[in-house]
C-alpha cells in the first residue's frame, strides 16, 4: 500500500499544480483589486480641494451625498486618458450620473486648455496638485475611475483607460442597479 | 514566398517527428528491425525541414518582409542586422520554433550518436523525442503560425522591444532552450527505460553525457540571461526572483540534482527512482516555464503577449506529457527499485543529501512562483512573493549543501568512516575558518557574520577541490607530481571545476551583498561625487548620439583616484523611434574587483538625478556559473562515453575510480 502511495505521490501532487494553473488561467494577475471596493469613499477630502474654472459650476462636492456619481482621475500630461475622454464625453451626453474629474498633479492652466480643446464630460473638475486626495482614495495610476453608489460606498474601479466594451458590459449594468 | 515555403516545410517537419514517433514504436512492438531502423532518416528529415522554416523565417526578418505578421510586429528597417535575426526568436511565435528547432537538433544529435545502445532502446528513446515534438509541432501550427501573412503590408514594421535589442538577445535564448530541450532526452531516456523497465548502470552510462550537456547550455542560459539583465535592465541587480527566472531555475536546480543522481546509479545502481524521477521532473520543469510565459497566470518582464487558448492549449500538453509520464512512474516503479547497502556516511548519502535539498530548494522556489496564483485561485487575495521569501528560504537551504559539497567528491562509495574523512579535511577546514573569519575584517565597514559564513563556505567548496587534487598528485613513493592530474577522466575534471564555478559563485554573492554601495543624488554638469576615500566622480558632459534606430542622450563621468583620471564612463538615456520608447542604458566600469556601475534617472535643471553604484566581485557571480557550465560540458566529453565496448569500459571504469577514490560528476 506505501508502495503505491509513494509512487503516486509525484502524480498526486502534479494534479493539484495542474488544477491551480487551470484555475489560473481565466485570472488576470494585472488586474489591481481597491481595497476600497464596497468601503466608503474618502469623499470628504474632496471637500477641501479648489475648483478649477470651467464655465458654469453645477455642483458641489456635498450635493453628491445620496447620489450615483462617477470619479474619473485624469491629467492633461496622461495619454491614456486622452483615449478614454471621446467615451467619458459620450457617456456625460447621456445625463445618466454626474461624473466628477479630478485633474491629478495637473497645471491649471493646461488642465483647462485640455477641457476646452476636447470636451468637458465633468459636472466638475476638482484640483489635486500636489497628489495628496489621489492618494486617500489610492489612486494606483492615471487614468482611473471609481463609481461611487448612494451610501457613498465605492462599487466599482477600474485602472487604465475605459472602454467601450468595459462601460456598456460592467459599468452601465452596475450604475442601472445602484440607481434603482 | 519565403514564408509559405516555411509553413510548407513546418508542417512536412510535423509529419517526420509523427512517423519518428510511430513507425519505431510499432517496430518494438513487432520486433520488426526495418521499421525501427526507420528512427534516424526521421530524425535527419525532421532537423532538415524545421532548419528550412527555420531559414525561412529569418529570411523573413532580414529582408524587411512586413507581411509576414511576425516581422510587421517585431522588425522595423532601421533594427541592425543582427537584431533582425535576433528578433526571429524574440517573439512568442519565433521562439516556439527555436525550441522546434532545438528539439529537432537534440533528437537528429541523437540519432547520430546512439549506435551503441541496443536497437530496442534506442527505438523507444526517439520514438518518445518524436511523440514530445508532435505536441509542440501543433502548437505552433494551430495556434501560434509563424508564417501568418497580413495584407495589405505595412510600409514599416513596429520594431523589436527596445529592451530585447541587445547582443544578449542573440546568444540567451538559443542557449537557454539548448538547455531546456536538452532536458527533453533525459526525459526521453526515462520513459524508454520505464517502458522497458531497464535502469542498470548501462542506462545511465548513455543518459549521463546528454544530461551533463544540457545542464551545461541551461547553466550558460541563465549566466547569459543574469548577466545582460544586470546591465540592460538598469537596476543593477542580477537575479530578480521573476516567475520566468525561476522558471528557468527550476529545472536547473533538477537537472543539478540528476546529473548526481545519475553518478550514483552508473556506479553504484542506486538511486534509481530518483534517478527516473528528477530526469521526468528536469523536462517538465522546462514545460511548465513554457505554460507560465505563454498563458498570463503571472506577471513578469519576460512574459509574451499572452493568448487564453494558448494557455489552454499548452496546459492539456503539459497534463498529456507531465501527467501521462508520471502515471507510467506511478505504475513501474516498483519494478526499478533495487538497493545495494549503503551506510549512514557514504558517498551515496552524501549524495542523496544533495538529491533531497535540490529538490526541497525546487520546491520552495516553485511555491513562491505559483503562491500568488494559488491565493487568487482561491479567492484569498492577490498578493506578490518577492525576493525576501526566496532570499529567506534559499539561504538556510544552500548552506548544508555547500557544506557537503566539498565533503562529497572526496568520501568513499558504499561507506565513508568519519575519522578519516576529518582527517584528510582538517586542513581545507582550517583554512576556510581562518581566511572566512578573517577577511571580511579587511573591508572598512561593520564586521557581517554572514559575509564570514559565505566566505568560509567558498573557501570550504574550494579547499575541497585543492584537496581533490592534491591526494590525486601524489605518487605512491609520497612525493608530488602534478602531471598525475592528467591521468583523471574527464568527468573527474568536469566536477572539480563545475564546483570550482560554485566557490566563485559564493564568493561574488557574498561581496555583492555584503559591501555593495547606492549614491542616489543630483549631479549637474562639473559636479564631482565622492564614491569613497579615494575614487570619485566628475560629471564631465553631455552630448547627444544618433544610434541606428534611437536617439540618445550621453552623459559622460570621470573616474578619478586621488583626483587623477583613471578611467570613463558613458550612461545613456535612448528614446527609440519607431516605439518611443525610452531606455536607460547603463555606463559600467568593469574589473575582476568590483563594477562601478552608473545609471541616469530624471532629467532635473540641465543635469541628471544618478544612480552610482559599487558592486564589489560581482563579476564573480557569472564567472563562476560560467565555470559550472564548462564542467558540465568537460564532464560529458568523458573519454569512456565515446567507447563502443561497453562492457569492456565499465570495468576499466572502476578500476580507476577504486585506485583513486575520485570518479565521480
Amino acid at each position: 500500500m506505501s508502495r503505491w502511495i509513494k509512487a503516486g505521490l509525484p502524480l498526486g501532487l502534479f494534479v493539484v499544480i495542474a488544477w491551480f494553473l487551470l484555475k489560473g488561467l481565466d485570472r488576470n494577475p494585472r488586474e489591481i483589486p481597491s481595497p476600497l471596493i464596497n468601503k466608503a469613499a474618502p469623499r470628504e477630502v474632496l471637500e477641501g480641494l479648489d475648483f478649477l474654472e470651467v464655465g458654469a459650476q453645477t455642483l458641489k462636492v456635498n450635493d453628491l451625498k445620496g447620489q450615483v456619481w462617477l470619479l474619473n482621475v485624469w491629467g492633461s500630461w496622461c495619454s491614456g486618458c486622452q483615449v478614454e475622454h471621446p467615451l467619458l464625453n459620450r457617456l456625460a451626453a447621456e445625463k445618466l450620473l454626474p461624473i466628477v474629474g479630478l485633474a491629478w498633479k495637473d497645471a491649471p492652466a493646461q488642465s483647462r486648455d485640455w477641457l476646452s480643446k476636447l470636451g468637458n464630460p465633468y459636472a466638475m473638475v476638482l484640483m489635486d496638485l500636489q497628489g495628496k486626495a489621489a492618494i486617500e482614495w489610492g489612486v494606483y495610476g492615471a487614468p482611473e475611475t471609481f463609481l461611487i453608489d448612494k451610501d457613498n460606498k465605492v462599487r466599482f474601479k477600474h485602472v487604465g483607460p475605459l472602454s467601450a466594451e468595459i462601460i456598456d458590459k460592467q459599468l452601465r449594468p452596475m450604475i442601472e442597479q445602484l440607481k434603482r | 514566398m519565403s514564408a509559405e515555403l516555411g509553413h510548407l516545410a513546418l508542417a512536412l517537419a510535423m509529419l517526420c517527428g509523427v512517423c519518428l514517433a510511430v513507425f519505431p514504436s510499432i517496430g518494438v512492438w513487432r520486433r520488426d528491425v526495418r521499421l525501427m531502423g526507420m528512427a534516424s532518416p526521421a530524425a535527419y528529415w525532421q532537423l532538415l525541414l524545421v532548419m528550412v522554416a527555420f531559414v525561412c523565417l529569418i529570411e523573413n526578418f532580414i529582408s524587411h518582409d512586413f507581411s509576414n505578421q511576425l516581422v510587421a510586429s517585431h522588425s522595423n528597417r532601421d533594427l541592425p542586422f543582427w537584431y533582425r535575426v535576433a528578433a526571429s526568436w524574440g517573439s512568442h511565435e519565433g521562439s516556439m520554433l527555436l525550441w522546434i528547432l532545438m528539439l529537432a537538433c537534440w533528437t537528429a544529435a541523437l540519432a547520430a550518436r546512439s549506435s551503441n545502445l541496443p536497437q530496442t532502446m534506442r527505438a523507444r528513446v526517439l520514438a518518445v523525442l518524436g511523440a514530445v515534438s508532435i505536441g509542440f509541432y501543433l502548437f505552433a501550427l494551430l495556434t501560434s503560425n509563424p508564417f501568418e501573412r497580413v495584407v495589405p503590408a505595412p510600409i514599416n514594421g513596429r520594431d523589436l522591444n527596445p529592451l530585447l535589442q541587445d547582443p544578449g538577445m542573440v546568444f540567451h535564448p538559443p542557449l537557454l532552450y539548448m538547455g531546456y530541450v536538452g532536458f527533453a532526452v533525459a526525459f526521453a531516456f526515462a520513459i524508454a527505460g520505464l517502458i522497458e523497465g531497464r535502469f542498470d548502470s548501462a542506462w545511465a552510462r548513455w543518459v549521463r553525457p546528454w544530461t551533463n550537456v544540457a545542464w551545461g547550455f541551461l547553466s550558460l542560459g541563465i549566466c547569459l540571461g543574469s548577466f545582460w539583465a544586470y546591465y540592460e535592465l538598469g537596476w543593477g541587480g542580477w537575479w530578480f526572483w521573476d516567475p520566468v527566472e525561476n522558471a528557468s531555475f527550476m529545472p536547473w536546480l533538477t537537472g543539478t540534482a540528476l546529473i548526481h543522481s545519475l553518478a550514483v546509479t552508473e556506479k553504484r545502481g542506486n538511486f534509481r527512482s530518483w534517478t527516473v524521477l528528477l530526469a521526468i521532473m528536469s523536462f517538465s520543469l522546462s514545460l511548465l516555464g513554457t505554460f507560465l510565459v505563454r498563458s498570463g497566470v503571472l506577471t513578469s518582464v519576460h512574459a509574451f503577449a499572452t493568448d487564453p487558448t494558448r494557455g489552454v492549449f499548452i496546459l492539456i500538453f503539459l497534463c498529456i506529457v507531465i501527467g501521462g509520464s508520471l502515471s507510467l512512474y506511478a505504475a513501474r516503479a516498483h519494478k526499478v527499485h533495487a538497493t545495494q547497502a549503503y551506510s549512514l556516511l557514504s558517498r551515496e548519502s552524501l549524495l542523496l543529501a544533495n538529491n533531497i535539498v535540490m529538490v526541497v530548494a525546487m520546491f520552495a522556489v516553485l511555491l513562491g512562483t505559483l503562491y500568488p496564483l494559488v491565493l487568487d485561485s482561491l479567492d484569498m487575495g492577490k498578493i506578490s512573493v518577492g525576493p525576501p521569501y526566496f532570499d529567506a528560504v534559499f539561504v538556510p537551504l544552500m548552506l548544508p549543501a555547500l557544506f557537503l559539497m566539498a565533503v562529497g567528491p572526496l568520501a568513499r562509495w558504499r561507506d565513508a568512516p568519519v575519522l578519516p574523512l576529518v582527517q584528510r579535511m582538517r586542513w581545507a577546514f582550517a583554512a576556510s575558518l581562518v581566511i572566512g573569519l578573517l577577511l571580511p575584517l579587511t573591508a572598512s565597514s561593520s564586521y557581517k557574520p554572514m559575509t564570514a559564513l559565505g566566505l568560509m563556505m567558498a573557501f570550504w567548496v574550494a579547499g575541497g577541490v585543492g584537496m581533490a587534487a592534491i591526494e590525486n598528485m601524489k605518487t605512491p613513493s609520497g612525493g608530488i607530481d602534478v602531471s598525475r592530474l592528467s591521468l583523471q577522466p574527464g568527468s573527474w575534471w568536469g566536477m572539480q571545476v563545475a564546483h570550482l564555478g560554485v566557490a566563485a559563485f559564493v564568493v561574488g554573492v557574498t561581496l555583492v551583498n555584503s559591501y555593495e554601495i547606492e549614491i542616489e543624488k543630483k549631479l549637474l554638469p562639473g559636479d564631482v561625487l565622492k564614491i569613497d576615500d579615494r575614487l570619485s566622480l566628475r560629471y564631465a558632459e553631455t552630448s547627444g548620439r544618433k544610434g541606428p534606430n534611437y536617439e540618445a542622450i550621453q552623459v559622460r563621468f570621470e573616474l578619478l583616484r586621488d583626483n587623477q583620471v583613471v578611467g570613463e564612463l558613458r550612461p545613456e538615456k535612448r528614446r527609440y523611434k519607431a516605439s518611443s520608447m525610452v531606455m536607460t542604458e547603463a555606463g559600467i566600469k568593469r574589473s575582476l574587483l568590483g563594477d562601478l556601475y552608473i545609471s541616469l534617472g530624471e532629467a532635473v535643471d540641465g543635469g541628471w538625478v544618478t544612480r552610482v553604484q559599487q558592486k564589489p566581485a560581482v563579476n564573480w557571480i557569472w564567472i563562476g556559473v560560467l565555470f559550472m557550465g564548462l564542467g558540465g560540458f568537460w564532464a560529458a566529453a568523458d573519454a569512456r562515453y565515446r567507447r563502443r565496448r561497453v562492457a569492456l569500459t565499465k570495468h576499466a571504469v572502476i578500476d580507476v575510480s577504486s585506485r583513486s577514490g575520485e570518479v565521480s560528476g
